[in-house]
């Protein structure tokens, strides 16, 4: 199809509308394009972060809240003292805060796609991927954001990473790797839940045995028997592990392989679901 | 019904029996329907006739129950990303996104639709411009009044320069200025090449437009034709005559009676009588009967029905919410 190109290509409309070759029309959208518009979707979503500021919220007042607060609760009673404890919680809140970041990616998702602008996002001949990897591209920002405060709060407590600036940055990178794989679990949520309400509660229902019901706050063995069996599969413990072994050793272990193959997992199962309810959802 | 007996590819739209079921509803109800290219085609109903849910189907927004549609000769079913690439949709509630400016949106759909950066950035200008929408450019659309996002919202649709484009109800609820300029965009639209269907519960507004209109009911097709068509459906066209001396009112009557063998009907306004009449060619007739009689007129007037009228006898009920039926009620008893 003919596009405008230039200012003043008003006048072409003529000759773009009488000749119609739908033949020549691509049948699908190329690989090309699928890139393109979801960078359109992604830019209309930091648009839309910079005017509701509030959206980043739980990305920056929680991480500061939630590191300090738990760090001196727990602190003493687990690890004898709070800087002891500080390399153990570090890596368990910033496995939290992605998880709560990505929460909000299935809320804020839901209450757009109820929106006029969705029904023109659905008649435009854009990838149905767009939409939903639009703010998912975005969303990395919230992440990246939520990891940084985390870790420089924990430094500005006495934190000391042992894996130095590399292992900082693998730890900050997987952590924004995790967040946005799972990410897809929730905006598939918000694709088949009725409201943005069920989305949350749902979502809180998924969050909440996931973060505290692993190795997050406290070390597993600890735990009874058919508890720890339970925090050693979740997936989230492997995350908290892989970031521990990146931040306080500096090492690239085989939970930072576990970490990741079940990010990819995720993706592979979650994204195509997401997708295929969102072409068909009204 | 249709004598278009020209190949399908010079039909933009070409529907057959679509069905859509909400549980027990069936909200359309095996609908034909032929757009040629270049025409105004208008969809009349009430509201709740299933006007929005055809239009919606046909733009690959919801999916059919029952039947096939091909636009410019693509199946709907079968290739909706082709379809899409034909098809701009002006919903019924502007369709803009509320937390970016206008000339956001705008960039926005353009970078969608594969246009690059400087050439986004020119025609959100362009468009802007031709829409009147420049001063408010850089307004965020929460602050825009109902016209402007319409406006804004046919502006969208028409960044890809769509051969057809469907317009779902693209005045209601805009007061009468708004909407003159509404219609005033439609025509250049259609000046310009496109072909459009729109749909409409207000009668003049397809009168105004449309090349060709056809009237929905509860999900079904009820009549189909050129404005002009269906009124004359109705078959009857009305003499409305305002004599010059009330007191010979009953002379008239007698008159009216001798030369066209109907009964008047008198008008709540004195002297006023009006003539129901088979064939518009019978008013010469009355007029001269009256002239023999020496009784003086102020006025004389031949009109067809209606929309409204026609609406009433196809359907057998009003327009609904239309705030004239009432008053055209009495107009059709009239007629009658």
């Amino acid at each position: 199809m003919t596009l405008l190109s230039t200012s003043g290509a008003v006048d072409e409309t003529v000759t773009a509308t009488t000749h119609v070759g739908a033949q020549d029309l691509p049948a699908r959208p190329s690989a090309r394009d699928t890139l393109n518009q979801s960078l359109a979707m992604a830019w209309r979503a930091t648009k839309k972060m910079r005017r509701n500021p509030e959206q980043f919220f739980d990305v920056t007042i929680q991480p500061l809240l939630f590191t300090a607060m738990f760090a001196y609760i727990f602190g003493g009673a687990i690890s004898g003292s709070v800087a002891d404890y500080l390399p153990i919680i570090i890596p368990g809140i910033l496995a939290q805060t992605a998880l709560t970041a990505c929460m909000a990616t299935g809320i804020q998702l839901r209450e757009d796609m109820d929106k006029g602008v969705f029904d023109r996002f659905k008649s435009l001949p854009i990838a149905r991927i767009a939409p939903l990897a639009g703010p998912a591209i975005a969303d990395l920002l919230r992440y990246g954001t939520a990891a940084t405060l985390t870790i420089l709060t924990g430094i500005a407590m006495g934190y000391r990473p042992g894996g130095g600036v590399l292992g900082v940055l693998g730890g900050w990178l997987l952590t924004v790797v995790a967040g946005w794989s799972l990410a897809w679990i929730f905006t598939w949520l918000g694709t088949v839940a009725r409201s943005a309400q069920a989305v949350q509660g749902i979502s809180m229902m998924i969050m909440f045995p996931l973060t505290f019901l692993s190795n997050a706050f406290v070390p597993a063995d600890t735990l009874p028997g058919w508890l720890k069996a339970f925090v050693n599969v979740n997936p989230v413990s492997h995350v908290v592990t892989a970031v521990r072994d990146l931040l306080n050793d500096g090492q690239v272990t085989a939970q930072v392989g576990w970490a990741l193959l079940g990010c990819v997992v995720t993706v592979a199962v979650f994204l195509p679901l997401s997708v295929r309810s969102y072409s068909r959802k009204m | 019904m249709n004598q278009n007996s020209s190949p399908t590819t010079e039909l933009a739209v070409s529907a057959h029996g679509l069905v859509k079921t909400f549980g027990d509803l069936r909200a359309v109800d095996g609908v034909d329907l032929e757009v040629r290219r270049g025409e105004v085609f208008g969809v009349l109903g009430p509201n709740g006739a299933g006007k929005t849910t055809m239009l919606q189907m046909l733009a690959t927004l919801l999916p059919m129950d029952g039947g096939r549609a091909e636009i410019f000769g693509v199946d709907v079913k079968q290739h909706p990303h082709v379809v899409r690439q034909l098809v701009g949709v002006t919903g019924q509630y502007a369709s803009v996104d509320e937390n970016l400016t206008a000339r956001e949106n705008l960039y926005l759909f353009g970078r969608l639709l594969g246009v690059d950066k400087a050439a986004a950035r020119s025609t959100a200008e362009d468009l802007l411009g031709r829409f009147g929408l420049q001063d408010a450019g850089d307004k965020q659309i929460s602050q825009f009044s109902g016209g402007m996002r319409r406006r804004l919202d046919l502006a969208a649709s028409l960044i890809a320069q769509p051969p057809l484009i469907f317009l779902d109800e693209p005045t209601t609820g805009l007061d009468p200025r708004t909407r003159g300029q509404m219609w005033e965009t439609i025509r250049d639209l259609v000046a310009q090449g496109c072909t459009v269907l729109l749909t409409t519960q207000y009668l003049d507004e397809a009168d105004q437009l449309a090349d060709r209109i056809a009237v929905i009911d509860r999900g079904h097709k009820v009549a189909e034709g050129t404005s002009d068509q269906l009124k004359s459906q109705v078959g009857t066209s009305t003499l409305q005559l305002r004599l010059l001396d009330p007191a010979q009112t009953g002379q008239a009557v007698d008159v009216v009676r001798r030369v066209v063998g109907d009964e008047p009907v008198l008008t709540p306004e004195a002297g006023g009588i009006n003539v129901p009449l088979p064939d518009a060619n019978r008013a010469a007739d009355v007029l001269i009967g009256l002239r023999e009689q020496e009784l003086l007129i102020t006025s004389a007037t031949v009109q067809k029905p209606t929309l409204d009228e026609v609406f009433m006898a196809l359907t057998g009920h009003g327009a609904g919410e239309d705030d004239d039926t009432d008053h055209h009620d009495s107009d059709l008893e009239a007629v009658r």
